[in-house]
């Protein structure tokens, strides 16, 4: 059992995660971050290793990646400045890319670099199912790794119980069809959606992401899942001056609870 | 097909769907539904007839004699620069508009390099009533500006893809964006065998309309249908692969593929994917790409914007792992020399990206009687400013 499942069994609403990429905006503050984080009070974190065509991304988390490649930030360089991690920090950390840097690395070495630095989840929303569990699903289980799926509104019944089976920590859903950095959709159908997840009964929580930003986003993603995932929000915050000193401003707003 | 695609969408080992979740449905969608539709009859009647009447196919395979007599072989070209909107790719894109139809879709999306891709969508739109948006690289909306105008004119909304190198790849990866933003009433029409499967399968078919004729036409012209030698050039490489179609599974006939070396294989501005890439995972596939240590795409470089992609089709990735085809490459210099040649001894002007594959003639050892066949897959009107500005006229 790794952190993220010790962290699903004890708390089980108002979850809050944080995406960042590693190496924005600056190339060594990867872990300053982290505990910056930690120390705020979030549940756990997201960390990107980038990507120069990451097409499930929008704008920000775009320029983000381009400035963390340009500053030199690789997988190398990430797994190195993680050897530390478990000293300075205690919550689940997943990481999170695209598919091809991974499988660059090497998906076995990969997988085993994250566990040997404290790493307890990947999310790679490029990675099919049917790659993944053909090709790699014994990497991830040999090396105590969760593998995270993402459902949208318009995954059927039938796939969401087969993610549901396939996953073993927590479900990523999306608000809607959409990049990242968009804004989290309520309307009837959406409302619908939830219901309908919910009703399944899946054995994994399900965690919101996509769209959410603040306080209301994050509440309201909050009524219908364990909790929710902010990312592009986060990721403006540490493009502008003083970005460590606001962090807990930053987190408190989000969930003044 | 002993080449073809295998149930998981794998040719060898490349290919399959290497997407997010949130494209899955409408490719899901596709990959269940694409057979049926297109081996349809009435499908295949409202495509040919298309094709025949509209495009004004089937598309002329023309005996060069001067060529032959230079290069010591019988060399044919096979006329898709005669197309309607001057390309093979208008092929594919008949072919997916009226499958999108079938489908129930409202709105088009693509993504053009060279702007030919984009000419042919906008086109079938126009053809369909059905609004149109298609993404461009803001460098190649530069360098190919009347093909912008002309998308413009046939009433298609352009977005330049700002991000990146500018050029095709971010011009895909902005189609891909909205795609995920519009799952249910878009269907996005990939311009080359690239992309998630089925994609590469379903354009190859659409583009096979190349290799079906040449086989009729070279049994009239030579009493054979099957050539020596047949060659086209690549960037992701949809005019090649309907150019290789029906000649696959025979194994006599010589493939040759031929790519962007830009500024030449190791000057570090190319595009010589088979030369300079490595196997790993772009735009949906696996296949081979041009990539960094770490993984990171590498921008590619060729004159020719058509040309200007750091992957290939994953078809084309198995055809040269395997041998069934040799990838070669030309510089841009050779290319536009050979564009000169092509106008000044057979009246064509290629589009530079062509002229790619006539310039490779150059570089083959013929036997007399040989017969070549080599796709001469568009015209050259678009790219007359890169001429000028090179030669000087």
């Amino acid at each position: 059992m790794n952190r993220l499942n010790q962290l699903f069994n004890t708390k089980k609403d108002n979850l809050l995660s944080i995406y960042y990429t590693a190496g924005y905006p600056e190339l060594n503050t990867t872990l300053d971050i982290a505990e910056a984080l930690e120390r705020a009070g979030v549940d756990f974190l997201e960390v990107g290793f980038p990507y120069s065509d990451p097409v499930a991304d929008g704008p920000t988390i775009q320029h983000s990646s381009e400035k963390a490649l340009e500053a030199g930030m690789t997988l190398n360089l990430l797994f190195e400045q993680l050897a530390d991690l478990r000293k300075r920090v205690t919550i689940p950390i997943l990481l999170m890319g695209y598919a091809n840097p991974m499988i660059q690395y090497g998906v076995e070495r990969f997988c085993k670099k994250a566990a040997v630095v404290g790493v307890d989840g990947v999310i790679v929303p490029d990675l099919p199912m049917y790659e993944y569990e053909t090709l790699y699903a014994d990497f991830f289980k040999a090396n105590g790794l969760s593998n995270i799926f993402l459902v949208t509104p318009q995954t059927s019944e039938e796939r969401i119980r087969k993610i549901d089976e396939l996953s073993n920590s927590f479900i990523y859903l999306l608000s809607s069809s959409s990049i990242t950095g968009g804004n989290l959709q309520v309307s009837v159908n959406i409302e619908d959606y939830y219901k309908r997840i919910k009703a399944m009964q899946l054995k994994n929580p399900a965690i919101i992401g996509f769209g959410i930003s603040d306080n209301k986003s994050f509440s309201k993603a909050c009524e219908y899942a364990s909790g929710a995932i902010v990312g592009s929000a986060f990721v403006k915050l540490l493009g502008t001056e003083g970005y460590l000193e606001k962090i807990p401003g930053f987190i408190e707003a989000i969930r003044p609870y | 097909m002993k080449y073809g695609v295998n149930g998981q969408g794998y040719y060898g080992d490349f290919g399959g769907a290497y997407i997010p979740e949130m494209l899955y449905p409408n490719v899901e969608e596709l990959r269940q539904q694409y057979l049926t539709i297109i081996n349809d009859d009435e499908f295949k009647a409202e495509f040919n007839q298309l094709l025949k009447d509209y495009v004004g196919r089937p598309s002329p395979l023309y005996h060069a004699k001067r060529y032959s007599e230079k290069y010591g072989a019988n060399i044919f070209l096979k006329r898709e620069d005669l197309n309607h909107t001057g390309s093979h790719k208008i092929n594919n894109a008949i072919g997916q508009i009226l499958l999108a139809k079938r489908l129930g879709k409202k709105r088009i999306i693509a993504e053009t390099g060279a702007g030919q891709h984009g000419v042919a969508t906008a086109t079938v739109c126009a053809l369909m009533g059905i609004e149109c948006v298609v993404y461009m690289g803001e460098v190649d909306m530069e360098r190919q500006a009347p093909n912008v105008s002309r998308m413009k004119m046939l009433g298609a909304k352009v977005v330049p893809a700002t991000s990146g190198s500018k050029t095709l790849k971010d011009a895909t990866n902005e189609a891909l964006r909205d795609w995920i933003g519009n799952p249910v009433d878009t269907h996005y029409i990939i311009g080359s065998v690239v992309g998630p499967y089925p994609y590469p399968d379903m354009v190859a078919r659409f583009q096979s309309i190349i290799s079906e004729e040449t086989k009729k036409q070279l049994l009239e012209h030579t009493g054979n249908e099957l050539p020596q030698y047949v060659m086209a050039c690549v960037g992701g490489g949809s005019n090649a692969m309907g150019m290789f179609y029906h000649f696959l599974d025979d194994e006599s006939v010589k493939l040759v593929a031929v790519e962007a070396a830009g500024k030449g294989v190791d000057s570090g501005h190319s595009a010589a994917t088979t030369f300079l890439g490595r196997e790993g995972v772009l735009h949906g596939s696996r296949t081979i790409l041009m990539q960094t240590d770490d993984g990171q795409v590498v921008e590619p470089y060729s004159i020719s914007a058509g040309l200007d992609y750091p992957g290939i089709g994953p078809q084309h990735a198995h055809l040269f792992k395997i041998n069934r085809a040799q990838y070669v490459s030309v510089t841009d210099d050779e290319a536009l020399q050979a564009g000169l040649l092509c106008s000044q001894m057979e009246g064509i002007i290629p589009a530079i990206e062509s002229a790619h594959a006539i310039a490779y003639l150059e570089k083959m050892k013929f036997k007399p009687n040989d017969n070549v066949v080599i796709c001469l897959s568009g015209r050259g009107d678009k790219d007359l400013d890169t001429y000028i500005k090179y030669f000087g006229y």
